[in-house]
């Protein structure tokens, strides 16, 4: 019994923990969204927030401590959204095929930079569990919810956060009312630009935390595109949960379940003392495939995407 | 989920202004320029590093054979996406695609090596290439066009994909026997029959005859699309979709068919590949020519005719980023970084494309003299 008790709080610590690079980067892009910018670039500032704050933090490059590592990110995260801020927002470029450029520059400079300045493997201790009193040693519980590092409690703090922003402040609803109308927002004196510039900055340092999260508090190594697409996964939970926080912490979690499915196999192996022969490759589908089934089912979403999606604004001159 | 409405505007980067046909042109020396400050931040020598990457790419008749020989997949995969952004699908999935279509081809001619005359089963293994490409392409172009799914996810996702499928076929089921039996179990397939080699022109290049299929194809898909009832039907899905369904186009069977085809030309990139340059399918075969490939597209502004030069400035690129690589020890990365400005640079021009047209039309209607009246009111 114990055993089973053993195995299920292990999973829901690793659903938890492989949650946290896709809440903070999904969370950050649904506030982009809202405001009506597609920033398909996720994937690439996702890499370069990885490799930034693990040569931070590594012996290899400066030893600083991972909060250090944190700020790194979320600085070169922030000023990769700036940049697509720019692109989307100024130069109204398209915003599918700009993010995908984004995406390649990020996977391009996050590689050039490890081979450059890392010149091979790159480890660190990074983030450590924080082990509170009384609660970590409690069966179940205490392996499941107590005994997380730091960063897995952030962003699933920022749920909550995030529906507070956008519901409660006078920011979010300019957000909210930037991606519904932007014309309308416009002539009651909101900037469209400027609400904007600040949802896909807030976006892209969101994703530079997501790679951190991965390569200095998950797997705390980087290697070439160790993302993996889990940047259009992030951004995809975003149509899952309808562009709200909750949902797509919903999906998240269902998301990073099935991204660990091997690690489920190995457990139950373990426990039965049985060999269940699945091809690991055919497992590390199964999300992908989950993807593209849900975005199917997510079709009803389509009455609450925000209005100006992927619109550039023009304002009309007077 | 459409959050591509806007995507029309993409097409008229191709409008008939001399101007905007330099733009890309002056994206990649952007990009260039930006790639040499990456380069001496990092204390690399930018000038030293291009130079290699020239001298790599065209110093002999060698390595002018290995550019072409680069450009041949290239060129097929930039055909199919301008296809498919022409109908106004974003094809992200030219990697999945070429992949897909490289093993299929791999595993027809392996199945069928020795029971079909040579030539025919040459000719059909690209067939099942292509056709397995479509397949793939289809997918999401179905969901598109049935369920409205967006296709930069789904595309993507499908690569994802079709590399676990690859990794899974290539260390089991299609594994080469030689490997098990020396116990080393590299992933990779077995060699292909001799039958379906597409000829070398040049040996000992690799240069090989796969170029002139990728030139004809660019031929045929420009008369397709420019010359035919559905070259039409899906130029103008991808110009205006409401118009296209005034108009009496059914919508959905045009952009499922886009993708289809851009699917099918990626498929036959994987086929070429493998029949003509490794004769056999490896784990880390062709990785980045279905990126590459959206890069080559837009820069040949999205003709198929245009990605001509287009692919044999890009396969110069890549070449050239491995002599710079080995010659004065910059990662070739490097290369996937400055394609990466170049397609932000080419989809940033667009505005000022745009605001010439407007300032041309308006410059036109103040010619007239009624526009000159209210100008003047």
């Amino acid at each position: 019994m114990t055993d089973i008790v053993g195995v299920i709080s292990e999973i829901v610590r690793l659903t938890l923990l492989f949650a946290t690079p896709f809440l903070f980067a999904s969370l950050g892009e649904v506030f982009a969204q809202r405001s009506g910018v597609l920033n398909l670039g996720v994937e690439g500032i996702m890499l370069m927030g990885a490799f930034f704050a693990i040569f931070v933090v590594s012996d290899k490059g400066l030893a600083l401590s991972p909060w250090a590592g944190v700020l790194a990110a979320l600085i070169v995260g922030g000023l990769m959204g700036l940049a697509m801020a720019f692109v989307s927002v100024t130069l109204q470029a398209q915003q599918g095929i700009s993010g995908i450029g984004f995406t390649l520059f990020g996977q391009g400079m996050s590689s050039l930079l490890f081979k450059v300045l890392a010149g091979g493997v790159i480890t660190v201790r990074g983030f450590q569990p924080i082990t509170f009193p009384v609660l970590s040693g409690l069966p179940f519980f205490g392996t499941a919810l107590f005994q997380h590092n730091i960063l897995v409690y952030i962003a699933f703090a920022l749920v909550p956060i995030s529906v507070w922003v956008l519901n409660r402040t006078s920011f979010g609803l300019q957000v909210r009312a930037v991606g519904q109308n932007p014309a309308a927002a416009d002539s009651v004196g909101v900037s469209v630009a400027r609400v904007r510039y600040i949802t896909v900055t807030l976006g892209g340092m969101m994703a530079g935390l997501a790679g951190a999260s991965l390569s200095i508090a998950i797997t705390n190594v980087f290697q070439e595109n160790m993302t993996a697409g889990a940047g259009f996964i992030a951004v995809a939970l975003v149509y899952f949960g309808a562009w709200s926080p909750w949902r797509v912490m919903g999906g998240a979690l269902l998301f990073s379940a099935a991204s660990i499915l091997q690690n489920f196999v190995q457990i139950f192996n373990s426990l039965r003392g049985v060999t269940i022969n699945i091809p690991p490759n055919l497992l590390i589908m199964v999300p992908y495939v989950l993807i593209i089934v849900v975005l199917i089912f997510a079709r009803e979403r389509k009455r609450v995407e925000p209005a100006a999606l992927t619109k550039p604004f023009e304002r009309e001159e007077g | 989920m459409s959050p591509m409405s806007s995507r029309p505007r993409l097409t008229r980067l191709l409008g008939g202004d001399p101007v905007a046909a330099l733009a890309p042109l002056v994206a990649v020396l952007l990009a260039l320029s930006v790639g040499a400050i990456i380069l001496l931040a990092l204390g690399k020598n930018p000038i030293e590093a291009y130079s290699a990457m020239i001298n790599g790419a065209f110093g002999d008749d060698r390595s002018l054979f290995r550019t072409l020989t680069r450009a041949t997949p290239l060129l097929l995969v930039a055909i199919g996406i301008c296809v498919a952004f022409r109908g106004g699908m974003i094809n992200i999935g030219a990697e999945g695609q070429l992949f897909i279509g490289a093993i299929s081809a791999t595993a027809f001619s392996l199945a069928l090596s020795g029971r079909l005359p040579g030539g025919l089963l040459a000719i059909l293994t690209l067939i099942v290439g292509a056709a397995a490409g479509a397949i793939w392409g289809a997918v999401p172009g179905i969901l598109k066009a049935r369920f409205d799914v967006n296709e930069i996810l789904s595309t993507v996702m499908m690569n994802e994909i079709a590399i676990q499928l690859l990794i899974y076929l290539l260390s089991g089921p299609m594994i080469d026997p030689e490997q098990v039996k020396l116990g080393t179990r590299v992933p990779q397939s077995s060699a292909l029959p001799e039958d379906v080699w597409l000829g070398r022109l040049a040996p000992p290049s690799q240069i090989h005859i796969g170029l002139f299929i990728a030139l004809a194809m660019a031929v045929i898909v420009y008369a397709l699309l420019w010359r035919t009832t559905i070259g039409y039907r899906i130029r103008a899905v991808g110009e205006n979709r409401d118009a296209a369904r005034y108009a009496g186009i059914s919508v959905p069977r045009y952009l499922a068919l886009s993708l289809i085809l851009s699917g099918a030309l990626a498929g036959l990139a994987g086929a070429v590949e493998v029949t003509g340059v490794t004769h056999r399918m490896v784990e880390g075969f062709a990785v980045g020519y279905g990126f590459s490939g959206i890069v080559v597209a837009l820069f040949g502004r999205l003709h198929p005719i245009g990605a001509v030069p287009s692919a044999i400035l890009f396969g110069a690129l890549l070449v050239g980023a491995d002599r710079m690589q080995r010659t004065v020890q910059v990662p070739s990365a490097t290369i996937i970084a400055l394609q990466g400005l170049v397609v932000v640079f080419v989809v940033s021009s667009e505005i000022w494309v745009r605001r010439r047209s407007a300032r041309r039309q308006v410059s036109a209607a103040e010619a007239a003299p009624v526009a000159r009246q209210e100008a003047s009111a």
